[in-house]
């Protein structure tokens, strides 16, 4: 298994109510000279969440205690910029393992799959209901069921469906990584290459 | 059934399709850097797997070297410690690596077309954005996570689902001081930074058919800053004359057998695509952004738009002037400039240079103007001594750096100070992306040139 198995997922949310949050605020560059994955959580947002001197921003959603949960919930556009997969990884190792929004910037979708976390595209619509319901109550609950790609307002019941690539949801309902698919072609790939004319 | 130049690569380069799935997706060329590849091959050594093809890979120390005093070990020892890594996983597995120092160092997406590794038909990934650059060949080029850079080591192939198509074309003739930089501003401020988000782009008309290698590599390299996957342009003759003879073009029957094949890598005339845009080249000056994403730009000579007539949406708007410490109705000509940066895989090769040198000749730096003129490579530095341009700058006061992303996204030492204002031919202008609550104002190397010897935004046409 490359990462855990998400079926159902059910959490309070962080609600972040800003459109084209990019790549270098989820994770600034001067924290890509890692050379391991773990530890990236610390700096999530960094530069929104904490002020030169590292004493946290005190209006920033995640320094405010009323908020947490596995779930963000995120205005349109999430993820724009840059293909680097820490800023999966820092959303990861922070401890959410959905984000829920509008639209989402193609790579960073497709980087949140590789390692485990669901991006869950729904109606503007639905997202406001969800805003909404969050400023209402922030101790409100949200259901992530990928199986039946439904994300549920528990309080009231209200519900979308969601659509999600049926290999890459397979993938995540088990917990396999593209890899352990691509080391089972080898032989198959093998062939190919012979075949290029460079 | 018609095809287009997107579709014929594609179709070429699958192993196979899964149903409901992605394809399996091969691709002919990795290049690979210190900062995306260190924790790929960490996940190789623990899975016990190998490179497949290690010649089919290539690596290049970038994104975290200094630009100054080369020679001297790295200071920063997280720099110090991915550059190393690179390194030593380079040679563990055989695969061609230009570190700091080497004579072919530079900029990822640079030194691959210069030293002809990128080619028309190829299917080339690495773990950059800015991968989408080599479109410019009549590659598929895009950027990659870490994730799948250890994929492509281990199986030279990607899970990859076929994006929808988009054609842009750009008919007539571009005017005076206007480049190509500028052109893709334009097309950006026209459909926001999201406008071609799940589409692969295919750039048609006089336009481009006009426009150097070079020009191109501008366009398509900033085509991910509208959100596509990536973008790409026909190869033609002026392809083909840049690459003959570079040192690692193919060379005589392998260069006429493949010449045969280029000459079928073009759009269909009745080929269909999913959502095509057409502008006019008339309309486009010389462009400037004022906002926190790239898609934030207007005509150098116009004011900051109103919050109602911009796509994006009102309050990130909002947010996005108030970081700049801007005001709608604005002028950007007049403003106070602090930094100049010239460079980055976007506008760091030998014409960004001569762009540079026809505007700074006979002219001074401003004094209020810090400038970091960064080469792409160490053959751009070259090029840049042998034809003089290096005596234009010095007596102009400014100094040439040494290859490498700098300033682009600061994870070196080249880092703008907060609050400063920049303007910069690079590729993100995002809160932060030169340096904490440093300011970003993307442009062409002409207008980067006009601010530098002015001190303040300028219309580069007062000088031409």
């Amino acid at each position: 298994m490359a990462y855990d198995k998400f079926t159902v997922l059910n959490s309070t949310c962080v609600p972040l109510p800003l459109e084209n949050v990019d790549t270098d605020q989820i994770i600034p560059a001067r924290f890509l000279k890692a050379t391991k994955r773990e530890g990236f959580g610390d700096n999530l947002f960094r530069d929104w969440r904490y002020n030169n001197d590292n004493s946290p921003k005190a209006d920033f959603v995640l320094n405010n205690p009323t908020y947490s949960g596995k779930i963000l919930i995120a205005g349109r556009n999430f993820g724009s910029g840059s293909s680097r997969e820490h800023a999966a990884w820092a959303l990861y190792d922070y401890g959410f393992k959905c984000v829920i929004s509008s639209f989402f910037a193609d790579i960073f979708k497709g980087n949140s799959l590789n390692i485990g976390i669901l991006p869950v595209t729904i109606s503007p619509g639905f997202l406001d209901k969800i805003f909404l319901a969050i400023e209402k109550d922030a101790n409100v609950t949200v259901t992530v069921d990928l199986p039946n790609q439904k994300v549920i307002i528990d309080a009231t019941g209200d519900s979308e469906s969601f659509e999600i690539n049926g290999y890459k949801k397979n993938n995540m309902v088990n917990g396999f990584d593209d890899i352990d698919y691509l080391q089972s072609m080898k032989e198959e790939i093998g062939k190919f290459e012979t075949t290029r004319p460079f | 059934m018609s095809t287009t130049l997107f579709d014929k690569v594609w179709a070429s380069h699958v192993v196979k399709s899964i149903e409901d799935g992605p394809d399996v997706f091969f691709i002919d060329r990795h290049f690979i850097h210190e900062v995306t590849s260190p924790v790929a091959f960490l996940g190789l050594e623990n899975r016990g797997v190998g490179v497949i093809f290690p010649e089919r890979t290539f690596a290049t120390a970038d994104h975290n070297t200094p630009t100054i005093n080369q020679h001297l070990p790295v200071e920063d020892p997280l720099s110090a410690n991915q550059l190393k890594a690179l390194e030593s996983n380079a040679a563990k597995y055989g695969i061609t690596h230009w570190g700091l120092g080497h004579q072919k160092n530079g900029i990822v997406h640079v030194v691959g077309p210069e030293n002809g590794i990128t080619l028309p038909g190829m299917t080339i990934v690495c773990g950059d954005s800015h991968t989408s650059t080599h479109g410019a060949f009549g590659a598929i080029a895009f950027g990659i996570g870490t994730s799948e850079v250890e994929m492509v080591l281990s199986s030279q192939c990607i899970m990859q689902p076929k994006p929808k198509k988009m054609r842009i074309t750009v008919n007539g003739k571009i005017g005076k001081g206007v480049l190509s930089k500028d052109v893709i501003l334009y097309i950006i401020a026209q459909i926001s930074a999201a406008g071609a988000t799940g589409y692969f782009v295919e750039y048609a008309g006089d336009v481009f058919e006009n426009m150097s290698m070079e020009g191109r590599m501008t366009v398509c390299n900033m085509t991910i800053e509208m959100g596509a996957r990536g973008g790409m342009i026909a190869p033609d003759e002026t392809t083909f004359a840049y690459l003959k003879g570079r040192e690692q073009s193919p060379k005589g029957e392998d260069w006429e057998r493949l010449l045969t094949y280029w000459a079928t890598l073009k759009t269909d005339d009745d080929a269909v695509f999913d959502k095509e845009l057409t502008y006019t080249a008339e309309e486009i000056e010389p462009q400037i952004t004022y906002g926190t994403n790239p898609g934030l730009g207007t005509g150098i000579s116009s004011t900051i738009p109103k919050a109602e007539d911009v796509i994006d949406g009102e309050a990130s708007y909002k947010k996005s002037l108030a970081y700049m410490g801007f005001s709608e109705g604005e002028n950007m000509i007049g403003k106070d400039v602090d930094y100049v940066f010239i460079g980055s895989c976007t506008n760091g090769r030998i014409e960004d240079f001569r762009a540079f040198a026809s505007i700074v000749k006979g002219r001074k730096k401003a004094d209020n103007i810090t400038a970091w003129l960064v080469p792409g490579s160490h053959i751009v530095e070259s090029q840049i001594k042998e034809e003089g341009l290096l005596d234009i700058f010095h007596e102009a006061g400014f100094v040439l750096r040494q290859p490498g992303c700098s300033a682009c996204l600061a994870m070196n030492d080249d880092k703008v100070p907060a609050g400063k204002l920049a303007v910069s031919t690079s590729n993100r202008n995002f809160e932060g992306r030169q340096g904490p609550n440093s300011r970003t104002l993307l442009a062409s190397p002409l207008v980067a040139a006009a601010a530098a010897v002015s001190g303040k935004v300028t219309d580069p046409r007062d000088f031409l």
